[in-house]
C-alpha cells in the first residue's frame, strides 16, 4: 500500500467547542489505483485531503488517528521533513489551477525550480525533464510555450501545467483536490484522460476528490462515500454506482440526472447534511434515512461488510 | 401565440484599449460580438433550454432576454406580462442586509394585488417564519429556494434562469429541479433555462438549443436531440459527457478549445474542432436550416 490512512480524526476547536470535521476514517490506495473520494460540501473530503498531506489550515489538527506513506509514518513528522516529504513523495493538483502557479514566473522556470528542487539534475537536464513533462500532458509546442507564463494560457492548458507541476519529483501519490470542477466538459474530458493515463503508467496512488459521480464512474478504481465526516461507504467503483449498499449512497445516485433516463422527477433524499455541530447521536443520516430503525438513533455504525463494499448501516448487520 | 421571439438578436461588447492608447497606438476600436444574429422563440408553458461550453454566449442570452444588456442589432419580443430571473450564485443574488420579508416583497412593489409572503415560502418548501430570518442563516439549497419565492412573487408568465443549479451539490440540485417542475405544473411557468450540464437539460427540457460562439447550431426537441444530435458539435458535447452507467464505451474528448472571440476563425467557427470540416466550412459560415447550420448535415455528408 502506498497509502495507509488509519481512524483519522479531524477537529477544529471553536469558541462554542470542539467540531469534529472528520471521525474515525480508515482507506488505503494500493500502486497504481485510483481511489475517490465523494460526498457533498461540508462532508470533510476535502480535509481529508488536506489532512493527508499535513496542511490543514489552524486551527484544525488532527486529533488521532495515523497516516503511512509507504509504510512510513507522515502525520507526526516536524513540519520540515514533512515539507520535505510532501515536495519529494505526494503531488498536488486543486481545482483552481491559478492558487498552484505563480503569476510571476513562466511556466518553465516554475517547473525548473521544483524539479531542482527534489531531484540531483544539472540545470540542463532538468529543463530537459520539464520539457518532456509538458509534452507528456499534452501542451502543444512545449519549447514555443516554456516562457509563457501562466495568464498566456487557457484554463485547461493551466491545469494541465499545474498536472505537469505536481508530476515533477515522480511523487508516489497524488492528491487531486476537485481537478476539473472548474473546466468545461469538452475539457474536462481531456484531464481525466490524462490522469488515468498517469496513474497507470507510473504506478502512483491517486486519491482524486470530487463531488462529481461522473469523473469518479470513469476514473476511480474504488470509491469512498462521505457523509458527515464519516465514511459511509466504500468498495469498488461499479459496487458503488450500481448497487450502493448505503440508504445515503442509494440517494445520492438516485439524484443524479442522467440523459439515458425517461425521467422527469429525480430520487430526492429530503432535508439536508447536519452541520458539524448538530451531529445526531447513532448514524449521522438517521433523521433523513427512509430504512431507520430503533438501532440508528443510539448507536454508530462501523463500516460492515455488505457484498463487496463495506457500508456504515446496521442494515448490513450481520446478527 | 409565441411568449418570447428572439428576431436576428446580436450583441457586442466594446473590448478596446483605453482612449489614449487608441490614439497613441492608432490602435482601431475592437468590438467582441458575444451573440451572432441569434433567433428562437419561446411558446407557453414550454421549458427552452439553451447548453453550451462557458464563454458561448448563452448568459449574455439570459441578460438580453431581461433587458439587462440591450441588443446590438435584432429585437426582443415578449408578449406576457412579466418575467424574473433566477441567477446561478444564491450568495450573490441575495441582498445580505435585507430580511427574507423585504427581499421576497421587492418585486410585488409593481402589483396592485399582493401576494403574502408566507405563502410565497410554503410554495418552495420553506417555512413562513423563515420571512423574518436573513441569508447567510440558510445553506446555498434554501437560499436558491428563496430566490425562486421572490421570482414568483412578481406573478410571472416567464422564468430566465441562469444556471440555476450549478452551484449546488446533486442532491439539492435534485430538490430545486423537481420544485421547479412542480411549480411549473401548478402554475404554468415558461422557463427559458440556461445550463452546461447536458444531463439537467436533458432532464427539463421540451427543447434544446445548443449554442457554440455566440450562435446557435442546433435547435430541435429534446428527445429528439439526445436521441439523434446532428450537429458535429452536438455530437462531441454528447460523446464528452461522463458515462455513469459505465455500459464500457470510452469518452471521446473534444480535440482542442473554443476559439479566441476576439479572432474568430472564418467559415463556421467550429471548423478547426470538426472531423467533418471541408473547404467550404473554412470559408463559409452555415445557416441554420432545418434546425441546424452545418454544411456536413446540409450536404447529407453525415
Amino acid at each position: 500500500m502506498i497509502l495507509e490512512v488509519d481512524h483519522l480524526k479531524v477537529q477544529f476547536p471553536t469558541r462554542r467547542g470542539t467540531l469534529t470535521a472528520v471521525d474515525d476514517v480508515s482507506f488505503s490506495i494500493a500502486p497504481g489505483e485510483v481511489l475517490g473520494v465523494v460526498g457533498e460540501s461540508g462532508a470533510g473530503k476535502s480535509i481529508t485531503g488536506m489532512a493527508v498531506i499535513g496542511l490543514l489550515d489552524p486551527p484544525g489538527r488532527i486529533a488521532a488517528g495515523e497516516v503511512r506513506l509507504e509504510g512510513r509514518r507522515i502525520d507526526n513528522l516536524p513540519h520540515e521533513e514533512l515539507r520535505r516529504v510532501r515536495g519529494r513523495r505526494i503531488g498536488v493538483i486543486f481545482q483552481d489551477p491559478l492558487t498552484s502557479l505563480n503569476p510571476l514566473y513562466s511556466i518553465g522556470q516554475q517547473l525548473e525550480e521544483t524539479i531542482l528542487t527534489h531531484l540531483p539534475l544539472s540545470n540542463a537536464q532538468a529543463r530537459e525533464r520539464a520539457l518532456s513533462l509538458l509534452r507528456e500532458v499534452g501542451i502543444p509546442a512545449p519549447e514555443a510555450r516554456y516562457g509563457n507564463y501562466p495568464h498566456h494560457f487557457s484554463g485547461g492548458m493551466r491545469q494541465r501545467v499545474v498536472i505537469a507541476l505536481a508530476l515533477a519529483a515522480e511523487p508516489r501519490l497524488l492528491i487531486a483536490d476537485e481537478p476539473t470542477t472548474a473546466l468545461d466538459v469538452s475539457i474536462q474530458a481531456q484531464i481525466i484522460a490524462l490522469l488515468k493515463r498517469l496513474a497507470g503508467e507510473r504506478g502512483a496512488a491517486v486519491m482524486l476528490i470530487t463531488h462529481d459521480m461522473g469523473v469518479i464512474a470513469e476514473t476511480a478504481h474504488r470509491v469512498a462515500v462521505m457523509y458527515a465526516g464519516r465514511l459511509a461507504e466504500i468498495g469498488p467503483v461499479r459496487e458503488v454506482i450500481h448497487a450502493p449498499k448505503h440508504p445515503y449512497t442509494v440517494g445520492l445516485m438516485g439524484s443524479i440526472p442522467r440523459i439515458s433516463a425517461e425521467q422527469k422527477r429525480l430520487v430526492q433524499i429530503d432535508g439536508a447534511m447536519p452541520r458539524l455541530n448538530a451531529i445526531p447521536p447513532g448514524c449521522a443520516f438517521n433523521p433523513r434515512c427512509p430504512k431507520r430503525f430503533a438501532r440508528c438513533v443510539v448507536e454508530r455504525p462501523d463500516l460492515l461488510n455488505a457484498g463487496s463494499s463495506r457500508a456504515a448501516c446496521w442494515l448490513h448487520a450481520s446478527a | 401565440m409565441h411568449l418570447l421571439k428572439l428576431d436576428s438578436v446580436s450583441r457586442d461588447f466594446d473590448v478596446s484599449r483605453p482612449w489614449l492608447n487608441r490614439v497613441l497606438e492608432r490602435e482601431p476600436r475592437r468590438l467582441l460580438r458575444a451573440v451572432d444574429r441569434l433567433s428562437f422563440e419561446v411558446t407557453k408553458g414550454e421549458t427552452l433550454a439553451l447548453v453550451g461550453e462557458s464563454g458561448c454566449g448563452k448568459s449574455t442570452v439570459a441578460r438580453l432576454i431581461v433587458g439587462l444588456h440591450a441588443p446590438s442589432e435584432g429585437r426582443v419580443e415578449f408578449h406576457g406580462r412579466r418575467m424574473q430571473m433566477i441567477f446561478q450564485d444564491p450568495y450573490a443574488s441575495l441582498n445580505p442586509r435585507w430580511r427574507v420579508r423585504k427581499i421576497i416583497e421587492e418585486p410585488m412593489r409593481v402589483l396592485e394585488t399582493k401576494k403574502e409572503v408566507g405563502e410565497l415560502l410554503r410554495q418552495v418548501g420553506l417555512s413562513a417564519d423563515d420571512a423574518e430570518r436573513y441569508p447567510h442563516e440558510f445553506s446555498g439549497g434554501q437560499r436558491q429556494r428563496i430566490s425562486i419565492a421572490r421570482a414568483l412573487a412578481g406573478e410571472p408568465d416567464l422564468l430566465i434562469c441562469d444556471e440555476p443549479t450549478s452551484a449546488l451539490d446533486v442532491s439539492v440540485q435534485a430538490q430545486i429541479l423537481n420544485l421547479m417542475a412542480a411549480l411549473q405544473e401548478r402554475l404554468g411557468l415558461t422557463y427559458v433555462f440556461i445550463s452546461h450540464n447536458l444531463a439537467v437539460v436533458s432532464l427539463v427540457a421540451d427543447r434544446v438549443g445548443v449554442m457554440y460562439f455566440g450562435r446557435i447550431v442546433e435547435l430541435a426537441r429534446s428527445a429528439e436531440l439526445f436521441a439523434r444530435p446532428r450537429h458535429p458539435y452536438t455530437r462531441m458535447l454528447l460523446d464528452a459527457v461522463p458515462d455513469l452507467d459505465m455500459s464500457g464505451k470510452s469518452r471521446t474528448p473534444v480535440a482542442g478549445e473554443v476559439p479566441n472571440p476576439l479572432a474568430p476563425p472564418p467559415g463556421c467557427a467550429f471548423h478547426p474542432r470538426c472531423p467533418h470540416a471541408s473547404e467550404r466550412c473554412r470559408v463559409e459560415a452555415p445557416s441554420f436550416v432545418n434546425g441546424v447550420a452545418c454544411h456536413a448535415v446540409e450536404e447529407s455528408r453525415i
